[in-house]
């Protein structure tokens, strides 16, 4: 190490010592009853603001399938007072953007504006109206149904879809968390279900925000305020059922792909758990740990067997998945199928060796500033933690709860959560 | 790429005091010819670290397609200081993230950790820019793994074939008639002497830049720069030749057969891309009637298309300013159902005649701008994404010293001049146009359910 190297190393590790911490959050309730958890920062001047309802797919009745997705593309499709067209116009002419989606659990809209006073009020004034009063125009449901159903029949051609689908069909037989669209169930959707679907589920005891950037406290209160006021205060939260595992199986589907689709997976874990961290420490040498894994080195790099595979956790609010999943030539399905439990087997059986779980704790606690080194990242962990009711100092102690996993730890979370007698396997375009 | 947000002027004055944390940008250059750029972004303590070579497939040559990008692989494939698979090891071990990206232009390739780890990046960077290894084993395994990202990224997307059909039929001379990965059986034929030759002709500290943003000083990244790749000796390059696209002479169509259920168009117009930042006009005016046309969810095409005449479900513009090769301007969509591609199409071109004739509004005009510029505020959230903008930038040998004065001339666009694009370059004769004809699924497919369960 030359001098200059040495000095360079001298002064980062003195800048080292401060710039850790993890973005402060603090959290309070408005009158509606919605949460907000606001992360003030002022580096840029920006503003981003995700409201994430309890209105996930989770909580479509039984026969609506669908409902969740199309109700969450409509509330921005025309509200009181504007349609669709000026709604984005006047959301462009200010520079802001929309954006959002629907999963197992959340509904989200997110908006993200610059944080200049006439900026930003026109912009909050928008993402209230969308909070506030979407109409649901007769004519925008009917075209926003069969563009739905459009694009599902499309996305149903796709081996990938086709295998996701059935994955989770497989993993959550009789669970909310298995129910898919269908062509035919958003076909036969009514305009009055999607009302009724965003009455009982867009309101604010079901409602988290999460506000990062350039604001200050008092105008991230009042802001607060103002978008969730008119929110309607009905709780009606109803808890998602505990799933029952599934026998372990296969199926396979037809598809006239080059390449076939495997997925491996069962039902494993919520969000909260304390099994969370010796499942993420465990996971990264079994498949999450990208180019270093497990699953990576023998079906990738050893014998050329895929691009990508991978595994990994999504935990929800009720037992969230554990997925394996990779694409290989169709020929080579059985062989790569065969491998890929071997490795899993093995993991299962050992669990990782101390170098593994050095070199995961070393990735996962070095990396972990880079999760939070943009407005977006805060936004993205912080959001979770105010949906989920993670405990608030969740990302100060995250480094620690890396650091005291061990290998004992991963193997008894894994044989607790992956018992292969509940996993199931779908094959698309194998042999 | 790089223009959709390009727009920052008004924004800057707005920004009267910059906050202390925000970008300033540093370059020097090593006496071996390798250039290396620093933003200092003082947000977070991470940096991310980019190497940049300028070459791309569209320096491939017959029978060689998908060279640059196989060798893309092979870079993390060791040298005899750092074996197969230890790069990813030690950026793994530095709480790093990195991958790399292959061009039509150039090949990149970057890291993200935490900025006390950059030392080692550019250690491992520097090594490999020129001792790498290229094993024949190593070689053999990574090609099937390039032939499984082709069968997954493109023969098995119907889009992507068609996108790389049209591509093919729209340039005869111009090398980016040639898919990035490369034709199947010229992977299924290239030699590990090929890869060689394009690592021994392209990756010399000549052919490269560095660019660093983050939480860092300019001068100990200077310092390290010039410790890790100072040593590298530069190299003669190989001749470039242009290979210019001769003149369209009429429409050029082709259908793509492949399992879909929509059927999808593609039309694309051969257009200018920025050769002079200065004293070009038209791909300026191009930016905007693409952002006119389709910047957000109030646009033409969504609104009219999509909306009001409920002729197509998508309808989307893509156009790229900045480009070494010949630019083209996409209009693309998929029909509604019971209405058909040609409808799709007349109606595509009816959007483009209503500029031809009747211009855009005011109110257009400043929209588009106003997104463009927001869009230059965000990004400036992520290091990564500045990082990117300023490698494209020389990517296609535009200083990235030029980025506000880009933005300047997006910012001076008139309505007149977005008339004037629309008028003189979407004529037949300059058009390529690409349908996918979806095809059914065997009936199994289309009823999963039934599908047995061992």
């Amino acid at each position: 190490m030359n001098p200059c190297q040495l000095l360079f190393l001298l002064l980062l590790a003195l800048g080292m010592q401060t710039t850790h911490a993890a973005p402060q959050i603090e959290r309070w309730q408005t009158t509606a009853g919605a949460r907000v958890l606001f992360v003030e920062t002022h580096a840029l001047p920006i503003v981003d603001i995700q409201v994430d309802f309890a209105a996930g797919t989770a909580y479509e009745g039984a026969g609506q399938a669908g409902v969740a997705s199309l109700t969450r593309e409509l509330v921005e499709l025309g509200v009181a007072g504007m349609d669709e067209t000026q709604l984005a116009d006047r959301m462009a002419d200010v520079g802001a953007e929309l954006a959002g989606g629907v999963d197992r659990d959340r509904a989200s809209i997110a908006l993200r504006t610059l944080s200049m006073a006439d900026k930003r009020a026109v912009a909050l004034d928008l993402l209230r109206a969308v909070l506030s009063t979407p109409q649901f125009p007769a004519a925008v449901f009917e075209r926003e149904k069969a563009r739905s159903v459009a694009s599902l029949k499309e996305a149903l051609t796709r081996p990938e879809t086709l295998a996701e689908r059935a994955l989770w069909t497989a993993m959550y037989p009789s669970h909310p968390y298995g129910r898919q669209a269908t062509a035919e169930s958003v076909a036969a959707l009514e305009r009055p279900q999607v009302l009724a679907f965003h009455a009982a589920n867009y309101t604010a005891p079901r409602a988290t925000l999460t506000i990062v950037g350039d604001l200050s406290r008092a105008q991230a209160e009042a802001a607060a305020e103002k978008l969730t006021a008119a929110l309607p205060a009905t709780p009606g939260m109803t808890a998602i059922a505990v799933p029952e595992l599934p026998r372990s199986g296969e199926q396979r589907i037809a598809h006239p792909a080059l390449q076939a689709h495997l997925l491996l997976g069962l039902p494993a874990l919520k969000r909260g758990d304390p099994d969370f961290f010796p499942l993420l420490v465990g996971n990264y040498s079994l498949g999450g740990g990208g180019f270093v894994s497990r699953l990576m080195k023998a079906v990738r790099d050893q014998r050329g067997l895929a691009y990508s595979v991978h595994s990994y956790f999504q935990p929800l609010a009720q037992l969230g998945p554990f997925e394996i999943g990779l694409q290989t030539k169709k020929e080579q399905a059985q062989e790569a199928l065969k491998l890929t439990r071997e490795v899993l087997a093995g993991f299962l059986a050992q669990g990782p060796s101390e170098e593994e779980l050095l070199a995961a704790k070393q990735n996962l606690m070095g990396s972990f500033p880079l999760r939070l080194d943009s407005n977006r990242g805060i936004l993205n962990s912080v959001a979770v933690i105010g949906f989920y009711q993670l405990p608030l100092d969740y990302l100060d102690r995250y480094p620690d709860n890396i650091e005291k996993v061990t290998l004992a730890d991963i193997k008894a979370a894994f044989a607790r959560r992956v018992r292969p007698q509940h996993l199931v396997t779908v094959i698309v375009a194998g042999e | 790429m790089l223009m959709r947000h390009a727009r920052l002027i008004p924004l800057l004055l707005l920004l009267a005091a910059p906050p202390p944390a925000l970008a300033e940008t540093f370059e020097q250059q090593l006496p071996n010819g390798l250039r290396v750029i620093v933003r200092e972004d003082k947000r977070a303590p991470t940096v991310v670290h980019m190497v940049w070579y300028r070459a791309g497939s569209m320096d491939e040559t017959n029978g060689r397609t998908g060279v640059a990008h196989v060798l893309e692989h092979m870079m993390f494939k060791g040298t005899p200081s750092a074996g197969p698979g230890e790069f990813n090891r030690r950026v793994a071990a530095a709480g790093g993230r990195d991958n790399a990206f292959t061009s039509r232009d150039y090949t990149a390739y970057f890291q993200q950790v935490p900025r006390h780890q950059l030392a080692e990046m550019m250690q491992l960077e520097a090594d490999r820019m020129r001792h790498l290894t290229l094993d024949r084993d190593e070689f053999a395994q990574e090609l099937r793994v390039v032939m499984e990202e082709r069968r997954l990224r493109t023969d098995d997307q119907p889009q992507s074939l068609l996108f790389e059909q049209l591509t093919a039929i729209a340039f005869q001379a111009h090398p980016y008639r040639v898919p990035i990965i490369g034709w199947m059986n010229d992977l299924e034929n290239l030699a590990p002497a090929d890869a060689r030759a394009w690592y021994d002709n392209w990756y010399a500290p000549n052919n490269a830049y560095v660019v660093v943003v983050g939480d860092i000083d300019h001068q100990a990244v200077f310092a390290l720069a010039s410790q890790h790749y100072g040593p590298l000796p530069a190299r003669p390059l190989p001749v470039r030749k242009p290979q210019d696209e001769p003149p369209q002479l009429g429409t050029r169509r082709l259908t793509v057969k492949a399992p879909a259920e929509l059927p999808l168009l593609m039309m694309a117009y051969k257009v200018p891309v920025i050769r002079n930042v200065d004293q070009d006009v038209d791909p300026y005016a191009l930016e905007i009637l693409a952002a006119v046309l389709a910047g957000h969810d109030g646009a033409r095409l969504s609104t009219n298309l999509v909306r009001r005449q409920r002729l197509a479900v998508e309808a989307e513009v893509s156009y790229d300013a900045t480009a070494r090769g010949p630019g083209l301007f996409y209009l693309q969509g998929s029909p509604s159902e019971g209405r058909t591609v040609s409808e799709l199409e007349a109606g595509l071109r009816a959007e483009i005649a209503a500029v031809r004739q009747n211009a855009v509004t005011v109110n257009e005009l400043a929209r588009a701008k106003a997104q463009l510029i927001a869009g230059q505020i965000y990004k400036l959230d992520s290091m990564f994404e500045q990082a990117m903008e300023i490698g494209q930038l020389e990517a296609v040998g535009i200083p990235y010293t030029q980025n506000r004065h880009l933005i300047e001339k997006l910012q001076e666009v008139t309505a007149e001049q977005v008339q004037a694009v629309a008028r003189k370059y979407f004529d037949d004769q300059q058009l390529t146009v690409g349908e996918l004809d979806p095809q059914p699924l065997p009936s199994a497919v289309r009823a999963p359910a039934a599908a047995a369960q061992r």
